[in-house]
């Protein structure tokens, strides 16, 4: 009964990490009860907080999915923020610059495309450096988070700069470019949908076709793969092009479904959360939904924690560093991936 | 050398001291085969103790020793896992980072509220006209980590440890012990790298504020090929670049600001190509030993 495991696990693992950090915060001085009481509040309280959490669960959900098919084959794509940001960045040039009167029905799947597309690439970098250079996609996807960050203030502060010059943001987006908030809610998009169906299709190509085979082959012993005529440098490339588009097209879904331009500090480390919520769904794809819900949650109730405990809204970064410590040291022994 | 060139020097050795604290700590917990990505995590813990402890007390002292302390207490939620329930490191060594950022941004809101007066902390001394305490102490570190791995007993277990743990465990070395030591001593480095940050480069504490230092300190240990003196070349190299990106800012050069900033990441980046794939780490790196 493997799949009865592979749910309670998680599950402990989120309630020690929660039942810890309440320990730390009583040991602030905090009132905890009134904490986790208006972090749940904040999170589901009533329609509008659950459409917060929905609309933040995206972008974990996708970078959770690049994530936890890179780790599967054995590569450490820490890179998930740059990704996203490089992608959010494409679709912005794209749409406010490159094609902004295009009509909808080529503009919108444009912008998705490319930033999917860049995102891509930026994750390549990292692969062209280890396959040609050897260099450790640990450093390299680390190194180019921070790259893709100032990069995206510098375009925002220079080259895309609104047209009045007053903010570091970029113009709006056209109404062609935006995805369409579903009828009755305030901020969910359309963007949920292919959020709930590339779950599935990952779980299909990761467990039902040979390209899944192959990754997971590498991930588990590049030598043995290599011995049965796979590539595992073919397979670094592949994934973490896969991986880095994942990501990319969580960030021009983020600026075409949510904020509707570009601008710095878009993400609230997404792509740092997003690896908690890999390592939760113990790198199942169709696992990924709950993680990337519970992770969306906290970060939603997080502001409401804040206001009503004092709490700051920072710590919930402590339960998501704890549930990744759990998650790696008690619920995925090595030898299970 | 005139006082330009002279403040220039200064500012090289300014910067790059963190750097070669912390790659010093590095440097000894991965020939010990642990590999620490969380020394970025450790470096801002340093960093946040020596803030807090320094403006509380005022004591220079004080707050250097309690970074250190902080850094090697991080270190060991990091060797728990990693070396008692063989999690992965690099996944124990991100959440490590995660941990810190939300840890010290909490403790920096609840002790330091924004409405508060900003505070300064006190800074460390010169010893002599221009020599601060931290150079020494970098200076002193890569001489006594080097002659430590080269020619002490522990120093070569510690090494024989990294390359095959399981020869050096028949051979009676004792394996665990040597790891949680240099992983300790790993994260020591890195909270005294994190106190060099608030009281020698800046003055406060800023949350984030190690901006990758942590990652650009190991790249240097793996450019460096794990060699002490090519690790503070590498260190001085990145200390110049910064000073080098800060004089061009105050000289008001015409480059935008985030790509000035960009720098230090690029110029690691394409070190790292060009040397990573010649060096040959110690084998038994990253894997975990059971007796």
């Amino acid at each position: 009964m493997s799949w009865i495991r592979a749910t309670l696990q998680p599950l402990a693992a989120v309630f020690v990490a929660l039942a810890l950090s309440g320990v730390l915060l009583a040991m602030l001085g905090a009132d905890v009860g009134l904490a986790f009481g208006a972090l749940l509040g904040g999170a589901f309280g009533d329609a509008l907080a659950f459409e917060n959490t929905l609309v933040r669960a995206v972008p974990l959900l996708l970078v959770g999915l690049g994530i936890s098919c890179a780790f599967r084959c054995g590569i450490w794509n820490i890179g998930g923020e740059g990704q996203l940001y490089i992608g959010a960045l494409a679709a912005t040039v794209l749409s406010t610059r490159l094609l902004s009167d295009a009509p909808g029905w080529i503009l919108l799947p444009l912008t998705l495309g490319s930033g999917a597309l860049a995102g891509g690439l930026w994750g390549g970098i990292a692969a062209a450096l280890k396959v040609g250079r050897g260099v450790s996609e640990v450093l390299s996807t680390i190194l180019l988070n921070f790259i893709a960050v100032l990069g995206v203030a510098y375009a925002v502060q220079g080259p895309l700069q609104e047209f009045s010059n007053a903010y570091p943001q970029s113009d709006s987006f056209p109404e062609a470019a935006r995805l369409a908030l579903f009828p009755g809610t305030h901020r969910v998009h359309t963007g949920l949908i292919p959020a709930l169906l590339l779950p599935g299709l990952l779980w299909m190509l990761m467990f039902r076709s040979a390209a899944g085979l192959r990754l997971r082959a590498v991930g588990l012993s590049p030598e043995a793969a290599r011995y049965a005529g796979i590539s595992p440098e073919r397979e670094t490339i592949r994934v973490l092009l896969l991986s880095g588009a994942f990501a990319g097209l969580a960030g021009a879904i983020e600026v075409s479904g949510v904020t509707g331009r570009l601008f710095e500090n878009l993400s609230s480390g997404y792509g740092f959360t997003a690896i908690a919520v890999a390592l939760l769904a113990r790198l199942h794809p169709v696992g990924v939904i709950p993680a990337a819900l519970f992770f969306a949650a906290l970060a939603s109730g997080s502001g409401a924690m804040q206001r009503v405990a004092g709490v700051p809204s920072v710590t919930v970064q402590v339960i998501e560093a704890l549930v990744i410590f759990l998650s790696a040291g008690f619920a995925l022994p090595r030898s299970e991936r | 050398m005139d006082g330009a060139m002279f403040a220039f020097a200064l500012s090289v050795l300014r910067l790059s001291t963190p750097l070669g604290i912390a790659a010093m700590g590095e440097l000894v917990a991965e020939r010990a085969g642990v590999l620490n990505i969380g020394i970025e995590g450790m470096m801002l813990g340093g960093a946040f103790a020596a803030y807090a402890v320094a403006t509380a007390s005022g004591s220079v002292l004080l707050a250097i020793c309690v970074a250190g302390l902080s850094g090697a207490i991080l270190a060991s939620v990091f060797a728990f896992f990693v070396l008692e329930r063989r999690a992965d490191p690099i996944v124990c060594g991100t959440a490590l980072n995660i941990f810190a950022l939300g840890a010290t941004g909490t403790a920096n809101r609840w002790l330091f509220p924004p409405d508060v007066v900003f505070q300064t902390a006190p800074q460390a001394m010169d010893l002599l006209p221009g020599v601060n305490a931290f150079a020494v102490l970098a200076i002193v570190l890569v001489i006594a980590v080097a002659y430590f791995l080269n020619s002490t007993r522990t120093g070569l277990e510690i090494r024989a440890v990294g390359e095959r743990a399981e020869a050096a465990h028949s051979q009676g070395v004792p394996v665990m012990r040597l790891r949680w030591m240099s992983t300790l001593f790993g994260g020591l480095c890195a909270g005294l790298a994190g106190a060099a940050l608030v009281l020698w480069i800046s003055d406060s504490f800023v949350e984030g504020m190690t901006s990758g230092r942590g990652f650009i300190a190991l790249s240097l240990v793996l450019f460096g090929g794990y060699r002490p003196l090519r690790i503070v070349a590498g260190a001085l190299l990145f200390g110049g670049a910064s000073a080098l990106q800060f004089r061009l800012q105050a000289l008001g050069v015409d480059l935008p600001y985030n790509l000035l900033l960009m720098t230090p990441y690029v110029l690691t980046l394409i070190v790292l190509a060009l040397f990573a794939g010649r060096v040959r780490a110690p084998a038994d790196l990253a894997k975990p030993f059971q007796s």
